[in-house]
């Protein structure tokens, strides 16, 4: 009997053993296929960044993986306040500032609308409502190219062609359908009796918005801006559609920068006016990146 | 016309639908002041739904609400005088327990010290004065549930409104909470309507059930009439648990009185002598009916009133003890049929036993409408 139980221990040990080492080898393959994807990804910034702090001799001789010899952040400085955008040489600023300045006022603008959308879709539901959310929902799939044409006879109406109000409201225009969709399928996920309860209570439409939905809206509200922000900063299409000389947006410029080249072709000042202008998405995703992910998947689980 | 200034609720010729799909048809029902009135049924019944018409978060399609003697047609739900407890409690989730109890008096402009005072009363009488920094989601079912009821006793409203209160609670919870509700209401005399597919929690509450069925109401009455005399056999089979045997059966009327024959297994009849007058019989001719008897009406020779008692050999199929009694299934008319005997009764599976009928409790229904005829 002893004997026999003391064989079943000791066997089931090693097999445990055996166990432990999968799991372990398991892991370490994991890992160093992420690594790998990692390494894949980080690869173009790797290259972006040695090459804007390198100088143009260096890039003309040395291998586009390679260290720089020694950092040169001239280019940094070109690339910001004086490299040539056609025939103006002023750098990136300008345009950063525009960027800015229309970037800012379309995602708060379309964030609250697509809030107060997604409220009533939600939790006001009329006659109609899921068709209107439907046709919303269409409006995301429309092609930018689509809408150009419309769009700027729409401009042209309303007088703020070639404004930075103008590019605000192409913006807000486009992003509701995405940020009403955010909203609406968050707030789907609230009870209806807590609307129900609040109206016993006596608060009206407005007062349950900002009362009661808003308060428990953060995670969703970082999605939709990370979203919207992205969206609109990155934008390329619409702005140099809809803008004029001293209204472009930094995509723009960067192009320009790009393409107005006198003589030799200036990569580390091109790089350096890429990353500057990637700079702001980079941002708003490593300050709220954390809420994004728990955003995302909010709805799914109650809390 | 008197009569309707003294009702807390009255309800007349209520219809509401959807579209083409009928929700509630032609409801009639009112309350006096003090009074807690439950409406039971099975789910879909729209027993929810006229909750909701009362408290005036649907719009009822024909007839009228009265609340305090005024009719509510098109009056917002803020400004009907009730208070509502949700089956989800519907407690705001950022707000503190306070701040919940308080924001309906906030949103009416009520002065702070008063809401103060409000909340500090109401904390009190419900036992939640330690919680009211804390969220609900630091807060176990019960004490939301506590809070909720909080946030409806502060209004001091006329009529109380509640949707299933209880059933998000577990067992035991439920117990306590239905004990602590009918405390509530006999000491705030406060006027309730309450909504649930409980039977049990209709019984040990209502003063007056409703019960209702596909949105028509079947009966109203008092707990007892509803359960010693219910209208028809949706009432009888739905009220009590375990709920009413109803059994196929033959009625017989002549000179010396009416019959009752039941068929048993291998040909022969239960004959038991019936003392009431069935209606549609005429004292005469044979006519078949559905009897309805509750469990505890059929029980052992020695738990029963010797002169109500009937008694009668019964192939036992089955026993179930249940500890304060015995459950035992014999057959009759081709159906199941359990009856209640006492816990330390001596009945064994598989052999006779004999058991009493007491028919002066029995309800007797028409087979094809299911009405009651006795």
């Amino acid at each position: 009997m002893t004997d026999m139980s003391m064989n079943n221990a000791q066997s089931e040990k090693s097999a445990a053993r055996v166990r432990l080492a999968q799991r372990i080898a398991l892991r370490f393959g994991l890992y160093a296929l992420l690594i790998v994807f990692a390494l894949y990804y980080l690869m173009p910034l790797f290259v972006m960044v040695t090459t804007s702090l390198k100088s143009l001799d260096e890039i003309r001789t040395g291998s586009l993986l390679s260290l720089p010899r020694e950092l040169d952040f001239s280019s940094w400085a070109t690339a910001w306040s004086s490299a040539c955008t056609g025939i103006q040489c002023e750098g990136l600023r300008p345009f950063f500032w525009n960027s800015v300045l229309l970037s800012v006022p379309a995602v708060f603008l379309s964030t609250l609308l697509g809030a107060v959308n997604g409220y009533v879709l939600a939790q006001w539901r009329f006659k109609g409502s899921n068709v209107l959310f439907a046709l919303m929902l269409f409006g995301c799939f429309i092609p930018f190219q689509v809408v150009i044409l419309p769009m700027a006879m729409t401009l042209g109406v309303l007088k703020i062609a070639g404004t930075i109000g103008g590019l605000v409201f192409v913006h807000v225009v486009y992003g509701i359908g995405f940020t009403t969709l955010f909203f609406r399928n968050y707030y789907v996920t609230v009870p209806q009796e807590l609307v129900k309860a609040a109206k016993v209570d006596g608060a009206g439409f407005f007062r349950i918005f900002f009362s009661i939905f808003l308060p428990i809206s953060p995670p969703i509200i970082v999605v939709t801006v990370i979203w919207q922000f992205t969206q609109i900063w990155n934008d390329f299409l619409f702005g140099v559609s809809f803008s004029q000389a001293g209204t472009q947006p930094i995509t723009v410029a960067l192009n320009n920068i790009v393409n107005s080249t006198t003589g030799v072709k200036e990569y580390n000042v091109d790089m350096a006016a890429a990353i500057i202008a990637a700079l702001p998405t980079l941002f708003v995703y490593v300050v709220a990146g954390k809420y994004f992910i728990r955003g995302l998947t909010a709805g799914s689980v109650k809390g | 016309m008197t009569e309707t200034t003294q009702q807390i609720l009255s309800i007349e010729n209520l219809d509401k639908a959807y579209g083409t799909v009928k929700i509630l048809k032609n409801i009639n029902v009112s309350i006096e002041p003090g009074e807690f009135l439950v409406l039971v049924g099975p789910s879909g019944c729209g027993k929810s739904t006229l909750l909701n018409c009362i408290a005036g978060l649907e719009e009822s399609t024909a007839g009228d609400i009265n609340i305090g003697g005024r009719s509510m047609i098109g009056v917002s739900p803020k400004d009907r005088d009730i208070a509502m407890v949700f089956q989800s409690y519907a407690l705001y989730p950022t707000m503190t327990v306070g701040k919940n109890i308080t924001f309906g008096m906030k949103v009416r402009g009520i002065p702070e010290e008063e809401q103060q005072a409000k909340l500090a009363e109401v904390a009190g009488l419900l036992q939640i004065d330690h919680l009211l920094d804390r969220k609900p989601s630091q807060l176990s079912g019960g004490q939301r549930q506590r809070v909720a009821m909080g946030r409806a006793l502060v209004r001091d409203p006329q009529l109380f409104l509640f949707d299933e209160p209880l059933s998000n609670l577990d067992a035991k919870l439920r117990v306590e909470m239905r004990t602590e509700i009918k405390r509530l209401h006999q000491t705030l005399g406060a006027s309730i309507v309450y909504v649930t597919h409980d039977q049990i929690e209709a019984m040990t509450l209502a003063t007056k059930i409703v019960v209702m069925k596909d949105g028509v109401i079947q009966q109203v009455g008092t707990p007892n009439e509803i359960y010693n005399h219910p209208a028809n056999m949706f009432v009888a089979d739905f009220m009590g648990s375990p709920s009413m045997n109803l059994i196929p059966a033959q009625a017989t009327s002549s000179g010396d009185g009416t019959k009752i024959s039941i068929a048993r297994t291998g040909g022969e009849y239960l004959t038991l002598s019936f003392d009431r007058e069935i209606a549609g019989m005429n004292g005469s001719g044979a006519k078949e009916v559905i009897l309805g008897l509750r469990p505890e009406n059929i029980t052992d020779p020695l738990s029963i009133v010797a002169q109500n008692g009937q008694l009668a050999d019964c192939h036992i199929d089955v026993v179930e003890p249940a500890g304060s009694d015995t459950f035992v299934v014999t057959s009759l008319g081709g159906k199941q049929v359990t009856a209640r005997l006492r816990a330390d009764a001596e009945v064994v599976a598989g052999q006779n036993a004999s058991l009493a009928f007491d028919l002066s409790k029995a309800s007797v229904f028409e087979p094809e409408s299911g009405a009651r005829i006795a």
